[in-house]
């Protein structure tokens, strides 16, 4: 098949418009339909999809399934993967039945639902297959308008202040980027990013304002990027979003911003920042290093002190996040591969620990930590499948969670000790605040009234939680399956600019003198 | 024989006059306004078909009166975009004229008429045709926009308008008095040797800025804007539908064809205005409209704010500039058509709201028009992937090849600000308090114009319909 990319990409969009134009009404009936059709579609794409993982040959370190046709602008629709990007493209389909599955209960305008996450599936997809940077920026910001409406239309008390915090805070960051990818496309002539990898991007330090820039267009650039990739991650301090919008989302929807969107951050930080502007990176990796390492510390520390699941698990997830940018700021095979390995990880523990406040928020309709306890009692399944995924978030070894903190603290504790001191305080905090939460949630005696006869999950949510369990027991204790893919992949990126990077390590030197 | 080949140039433009002044004498003697449905028909018909007409047109550059009028690529670029969305503005006002009573046959022909000023306006090759198409459409222009008689808003629109546009008609010509003064002649190509000859001197530079004083007003650039709000509101909805599309085309168009052609050797002088023009209007749209609550004031800021980008690719001075501000305005139309059509029929109770709040919760009642116009909405605020984005982006990319990337990251964040009022409707829409609710059914006309505006807004991703093409031809005839 030779487009094997574009199938997998539109399949969920072709699905969505089927949904569109045909399904009509309001009754039972009718929204019956259109979970189903969602859930067919959602585990046919991710079917396809492992073909794109039979085909794929990690040997080979460039594109792979290239499909590229003209359009408008000078621009190109080409789609392709890599050994970075194709586990998540594999990430996103997976997921997304599950998706579909957790929101089973959900009643209000159900076709509308299941369209809106059908579209964001395909934008989803096709962010991580775009190998043209207009493309990528389409969709990448594209993603933005069905979330926008699942954290407005389904989401919750205070959804219209989290819609519209999420909406513009993401939005200024792009647009910056977006005039980067212009002028990027201006200098090299082109928007197709195999070329663009290899393209040098001028470093001879500019005047601005009076200001010297080190590092000239490429630092520009870098710190035009950053402001996008930087609000989706999130990075400290641009975080802030990220609470709200967790908090107010459906469980669907956290579990897609969480597992998903916010890979997109680190995706482009490995596939733009680094290969585009080495010399930049050289220049500003202290400076990502420690705002990796203050989000680490600092939101554990906020999260120990929330009294509301969702707001605990974003925080967290901006720990996690931290460890992501750490990992690739170490320019070293283990930091890289960490860094991938993490937000893959990540993707499965931190989707399952959303899914695992939606089943106990379906029953009780609230957040608060305080409204719960004792919940072992009559919810044992529940309290093992919480567990496993406590300890996974803390990085218990055997679970997914610790490959990836431990590679990118291997990494970066080969070139700069000291973050690497600090990062590692953060494993301690994040089995502080994730336990603590485990226990006031699931142990001490069940004494709330309200909490007497709340039922264990159903089958339906064991179904959802089963794969989520083997992945993350596989990957915590067969990482190679995921190494081995990505592993040739990022050798090549750093083969690539580890001749930049040290050249420029040497002119700082030298101005140092 | 001279003056007949001259006349075949102007060939579509006497035609819509010659239709104007027989339907306007038929009309004067059947003395009905009955019949005007049917004349609303025939000049859409008519004007639809001189758009097919021109655009059928063959290449190459042909002037007339001693190149007092020029029809070339750029021209038959503008004059089908004018065309088309006048005949479409003109069809979607037969309901709405019908509802409030305003069902006079005058209506379709000051359309005409404004139309055939509009045509002269982008064919102008001298500083008198220039001025003789301007005023032949602001003139017809004045009467529509009090065209309700009977409403305060509207006569205060009409007099408003017709005042500041006087006065901008003043302007202009001053400046224009000026540039003949110094340079001894009115054409365009004239004042072209001039300044080669010469150079820019002070006078002819004074001229300059006064001319583009003067035309800044007609597209509503700030700070020669604050006609705009007033009148947008005040006149009946069909009105301002018209005004904010056809009129900004041509006025645009206008403004582009007298900087490359009369001063094309002076870019460097005149894009710092359009660079100024530029900024400001972008960012007052869009910090103004946040306050909006009535939906027609708020099309006007975005209306200012969206000129303010068309102003950018100008800005570029160069054929790629050019070509991004044709693209721009061509999607721009398409997307204001669309989204006044919904304006439209905003009503409760068979009286007409235009208030923003009425929007509530839209979406339970009307899905699938809220959906039309929220793609639309979004692709007003530039959000890829909907068509809207690629205006940008043209205009963005020309910026930054010019060297103007400031001006470029300025855009970029002034449409994020506006961003906040288009996300405004549509979360009423979709995520608001329920209220009073509009009723109101639509029209088969409209509903199909909305739906079709929209489908265009996604579909128009895959290649545009070939309009970047044929906006890079009209632009490279217009820098020769």
């Amino acid at each position: 098949m030779e487009n094997l990319l574009s199938i997998v990409t539109f399949l969920p969009l072709i699905a969505a418009i089927i949904l569109a134009l045909f399904l009509r009404g309001e009754d039972a009936a009718a929204q019956r339909a259109a979970k189903w059709l969602a859930l067919f579609a959602t585990t046919a794409t991710f079917l396809i999809s492992l073909a794109v993982y039979m085909q794929f040959d990690p040997a080979n370190t460039g594109f792979q399934m290239v499909e590229e046709y003209a359009w408008i602008g000078g621009l190109t629709y080409k789609m392709g993967v890599d050994g970075i990007s194709v586990l998540f493209v594999l990430l996103t389909t997976f997921l997304m039945p599950l998706v579909i599955g957790a929101s089973w209960k959900v009643e209000s305008r159900v076709k509308e639902y299941m369209i809106t996450f059908l579209v964001l599936e395909t934008l989803m997809i096709a962010v991580f297959c775009a190998l043209d940077l207009i493309l990528f920026y389409v969709v990448f910001e594209g993603g933005l308008i069905p979330m926008f409406l699942i954290i407005g239309i389904w989401g919750g008390k205070d959804r219209i202040y989290a819609s519209f915090k999420f909406f513009l805070y993401t939005f200024l960051g792009s647009v910056l980027m977006l005039v980067a990818m212009i002028f990027m496309y201006m200098d090299a002539g082109t928007t197709d990013i195999p070329t663009l990898l290899h393209h040098e991007f001028s470093s001879t330090p500019i005047s601005l304002l009076g200001f010297t820039i080190a590092g000239g267009a490429q630092t520009l650039m870098f710190l035009a990027f950053f402001a996008s990739l930087a609000v989706k991650l999130p990075m400290w301090p641009v975080h802030t979003w990220l609470p709200d919008a967790h908090v107010q989302a459906p469980t669907a929807g956290s579990v897609v911003l969480a597992a998903i969107l916010l890979k997109m951050g680190g995706y482009g930080f490995l596939r733009f920042s680094l290969p585009m502007f080495p010399v930049a990176s050289e220049l500003l990796s202290g400076f990502m290093l420690w705002l990796s390492v203050i989000a680490i510390i600092y939101t554990s520390l906020v999260a120990m002190m929330q009294d509301d699941m969702k707001k605990l698990i974003a925080y967290s997830s901006v720990a996690h996040m931290g460890f992501v940018t750490m990992g690739i700021f170490a320019f070293n095979q283990q930091g890289l591969d960490g860094a991938i390995f993490q937000m893959l990880s990540h993707g499965f523990i931190s989707g399952a620990l959303f899914l695992i406040v939606g089943v106990i928020y379906d029953r009780m309709h609230t957040r608060e930590i305080d409204a719960y306890g004792g919940l072992v009692v009559r919810m044992p399944a529940y309290a093992l499948v919480f567990m496993l995924f406590t300890m996974a978030n803390v990085g218990l070894p055997g679970t997914s969670g610790f490959v990836g903190e431990f590679l990118t603290l291997v990494g970066i504790f080969q070139t700069n000790s000291t973050v690497a001191f600090f990062a590692t305080t953060g494993v301690i905090l994040s089995a502080s605040y994730a336990l603590w939460l485990y226990r006031r949630i699931v142990f001490g005696d069940l004494i709330k009234e309200s909490l007497k006869s709340i039922k264990d999950m159903e089958a339906r949510e064991k179904w959802i939680f089963a794969p989520l369990v083997v992945m993350t027991l596989l990957l915590g204790v067969y990482p190679a399956l995921v190494l081995d893919l990505i592993g040739p992949s990022v050798t090549a990126l750093l083969h690539d600019i580890e001749p930049v990077l040290a050249a420029a390590r040497g002119t700082l030197a030298t101005v140092a003198h | 024989m001279m003056i007949g080949t001259d006349l075949n140039v102007i060939l579509p433009e006497l035609v819509l006059v010659a239709y104007s002044i027989v339907a306007l004498m038929w009309a004067v003697y059947r003395g009905k306004d009955a019949e005007t449905p049917m004349l609303i028909w025939l000049t859409a018909l008519v004007m639809a078909g001189l758009g097919v007409w021109i655009g059928l047109e063959p290449e190459g550059t042909v002037t007339a009166f001693d190149g007092a009028f020029v029809n070339d690529g750029f021209a038959r670029f503008s004059k089908v975009m004018i065309l088309f969305s006048a005949a479409v503005v003109l069809l979607l006002s037969q309901e709405y004229l019908t509802r409030n009573k305003l069902l006079q046959f005058e209506f379709p022909i000051l359309i005409a008429l404004a139309t055939v000023g509009m045509m002269m306006m982008v064919s102008a090759g001298d500083l008198m045709a220039l001025y003789m198409g301007l005023e032949l459409h602001s003139l017809s222009l004045y009467v529509i926009a009090s065209f309700r008689r009977d409403s305060i808003k509207s006569t205060e629109a009409g007099l408003k308008y017709f005042v500041l546009g006087a006065l901008a008609s003043g302007i202009l010509l001053y400046g224009m008095s000026l540039i003949y003064g110094y340079a001894g002649t009115t054409s365009f190509d004239g004042i072209t040797a001039a300044v080669d000859e010469g150079g820019l001197s002070l006078g002819l530079l004074v001229g300059l800025v006064f001319l583009m004083a003067g035309l800044a007003f007609k597209f509503s650039a700030v700070p020669f804007h604050v006609w705009t709000p007033d009148v947008y509101e005040g006149s009946p909805t069909p009105v301002t539908a018209f005004f904010a599309t056809a009129p900004k085309v041509a006025a645009m168009a206008l403004f582009a064809r007298t900087m490359f052609d009369a001063f094309g050797n002076s870019t460097g002088d005149w894009t710092q205005i359009v660079v100024l023009l530029s900024l400001l209007s972008m960012f007052l749209g869009a910090v103004a409209g946040i306050g909006q609550k009535n939906f027609k004031r708020l099309m006007a800021y975005s209306s200012i704010s969206h000129m303010g980008f068309a102003l950018m690719g100008l800005a570029a001075g160069n054929e790629q500039g050019v070509q991004a501000m044709l693209i721009y305005m061509a999607i721009y139309v398409t997307m204001n058509i669309g989204v006044f059509t919904f304006i439209l029929n905003m009503e409760r109770d068979g009286q007409a709201v235009t208030d923003i709040y009425s929007l509530n919760m839209y979406s339970r009642t009307e899905p699938l028009r809220a959906a039309a116009l929220m793609v639309l909405l979004f692709s007003l605020a530039g959000v890829p992937p909907l068509v809207g984005f690629f205006g940008k982006f043209y205009v963005l990319r020309a910026a930054v090849d010019a060297g103007l990337v400031w001006l470029a990251v300025a855009g970029v964040i002034a449409s994020v600000i506006s961003a906040f009022y288009y996300l405004r409707i549509v979360y009423l829409m979709y995520f608001g308090e329920t209220g009073e609710a509009l009723d109101g059914t639509m029209p088969t006309v409209h509903w199909a114009a909305l739906m079709a505006t929209a489908f265009l807004m996604v579909a128009g991703i895959i290649n545009l319909f070939g309009v970047e093409t044929l906006a890079g031809a009209a632009a490279a005839t217009l820098l020769k």
